[in-house]
């Protein structure tokens, strides 16, 4: 047989039954609100610096000498899961590599910023970049090309990308 | 030499078209309050873009209201769904009428004395009208949500209907305690005998009955009911865009404002100024009417201001609680209130 307990709700005071004193209250704390620091920030003025390790948009890096490091070996198309990258390779006009992309295409909209081609990438020539702020007005301004990417590189290669790119920077 | 039934009709245009336009302006300011209280409430800084402080952020609003689609959906009682929003509007911007926001001044226009007293009508049965006026907004929510012909709107209309019903009854018993007090319904004679004493001194218990009902008619939180978004996706008003739309939150906002001038007319002293300060300042008598509707203009402010107040510390109730809420607690206790008034009136 199963004890059945039965429970009641606890009985009111006059003061709890008439709601005003604990409205009162309540509004006591909304008010308190008004003048508090607020959360909000401010975006184009203000820009948060994402943590390390965030999957941003791509860059192409380039090796001592200035030049792309891409040696067009296509692991980083095949790894994609969305499909958004495009080579082209031709034959590289330096020595010391076969092959170099003439046509790199990642088209950002298709892009979910998995992270998979910068594992797939023998050489480490692509990786994720911190940036996110890169909103544009057009679908075909969205498919970077190597100049694109490349130029990347050089705005985030040593970590300030965002400080002139905002008046004030949150840090989380 | 000009007649003096042409000045009475110069000065009653003059005194409507600045009224409106005043509570017009106010809708917009309230629009832009409502939308910036509630975001510092929450921790956020609200609309701030359009304009320093985002204070064109309602001429922003407007705009976009004017020119976006004005849909009539098909399924729709083509003449009824034309007519809500008009029903709605029109009482809303009438109801101010009988509010004394200031005192009265006199000029010569030539040698014509002209008498203004700001108060756009100076009824005998005053509050009566209000009580009248209001009830007939709730037509314009019924018609809206059976012309919309759709089941949520219909739940909308139906709900309103019965909540103003409901709270009109504590709310009129409320208004005779404050009208036995004063022996007339008159609002400036009201506002008169709270010269010395405000009524919420004298009428707590009626100020409270009084303000519950006034957010329960002006269906604001926590009465929204009507146009609960969770469970009535937006209500009465779903199946209106654009303008049409706009009329009905126009006429919520009004409603709201001249709800918050009666409370201060009722039970705040209307535009007297407390603790004989004005006298002590000894202003010429021209001032003395400016600072008059400068203490009417901020006692309403701060009405207006404990309805965003508490639409964001108070949830919805739910229907069978507003229903106790009003029929079980505010009818008894307005009874007891004119009871006790009547007792004390008997008394001293």
């Amino acid at each position: 047989m199963i004890k059945v307990k039965k429970l009641q709700a606890p009985r009111m005071s006059f003061w709890e039954r008439i709601y005003l004193p604990n409205i009162l209250k309540g509004m006591g704390i909304t008010v308190r609100h008004i003048p508090k620091k607020k959360f909000t920030i401010q975006y184009p003025e203000e820009k948060w610096v994402p943590r390390k390790g965030y999957r941003g948009a791509h860059r192409l890096n380039r090796d001592e000498e200035g030049r792309i490091k891409c040696v067009a070996c296509e692991m980083c198309s095949s790894a994609c899961p969305s499909d958004c990258i495009h080579i082209i390779g031709g034959v590289s006009p330096w020595d010391d590599r076969e092959k170099y992309p003439v046509v790199f295409e990642i088209d950002m909209l298709r892009c979910i910023y998995c992270g998979m081609c910068e594992e797939a990438c023998p050489r480490e020539a692509i990786e994720l970049t911190e940036v996110y702020d890169f909103a544009d007005y057009s679908r075909e301004a969205l498919v970077w090309d190597k100049e694109k990417l490349l130029q990347m590189y050089d705005l985030t290669k040593d970590n300030q990308y965002y400080k002139t790119r905002a008046e004030k920077l949150v840090r989380t | 030499m000009v007649n003096s039934a042409t000045v009475e009709l110069v000065v009653s245009a003059v005194k409507v078209f600045i009224v409106v336009n005043v509570i017009l302006l106010m809708v917009m300011v309230m629009i832009l309050a409502e939308r910036r209280i509630s975001a510092f409430i929450q921790d956020r800084y609200g609309p701030n873009r359009v304009g320093p402080f985002g204070i064109l952020q309602p001429i922003a609003d407007g705009i976009k209201f004017l020119f976006k689609e004005d849909v009539i959906p098909y399924h729709v009682d083509r003449f009824l769904y034309l007519l809500a929003p008009a029903v709605i509007l029109v009482p809303s911007l009438m109801t101010f009428a009988i509010v004394p926001f200031g005192s009265s001044f006199s000029f010569y226009w030539g040698d014509t004395p002209v008498h203004v007293r700001l108060q756009i009508a100076d009824l005998n049965i005053g509050i009566l009208y209000f009580v009248g006026i209001a009830s007939l907004a709730v037509y314009g929510l019924v018609i809206g949500g059976y012309a919309s012909n759709n089941k949520y709107s219909m739940f909308g209309g139906l709900r309103s209907s019965a909540q103003m019903i409901s709270y009109e009854i504590p709310m009129g018993l409320a208004i005779v305690s404050v009208v036995m007090l004063t022996g007339s319904l008159r609002l400036s004679d009201i506002v008169a005998d709270q010269q010395h004493m405000w009524n919420v001194v004298r009428q707590p218990l009626g100020f409270l009955i009084f303000l519950v009902a006034a957010f329960a008619e002006t269906n604001r939180l926590p009465f929204d009911l009507p146009e609960a978004e969770q469970e009535l996706v937006g209500g009465y008003h779903t199946e209106y865009s654009s303008m049409k739309f706009s009329a009905f939150f126009i006429a919520e906002y009004a409603n709201m404002i001249t709800s918050s001038a009666l409370i201060t007319t009722l039970f705040f002293g209307g535009y007297h100024v407390p603790f004989g300060i004005l006298e002590a300042l000894n202003l010429p008598v021209a001032w003395e009417v400016v600072v008059h509707v400068l203490s009417f203009s901020i006692k309403t402010a701060f009405f207006l201001f404990v309805y965003l107040w508490v639409r964001w510390t108070l949830p919805r109730f739910r229907y069978d609680q507003l229903m106790n809420l009003g029929w079980k607690s505010l009818l008894p206790l307005s009874l007891v209130n004119v009871v006790l008034t009547g007792i004390g009136i008997a008394i001293f």
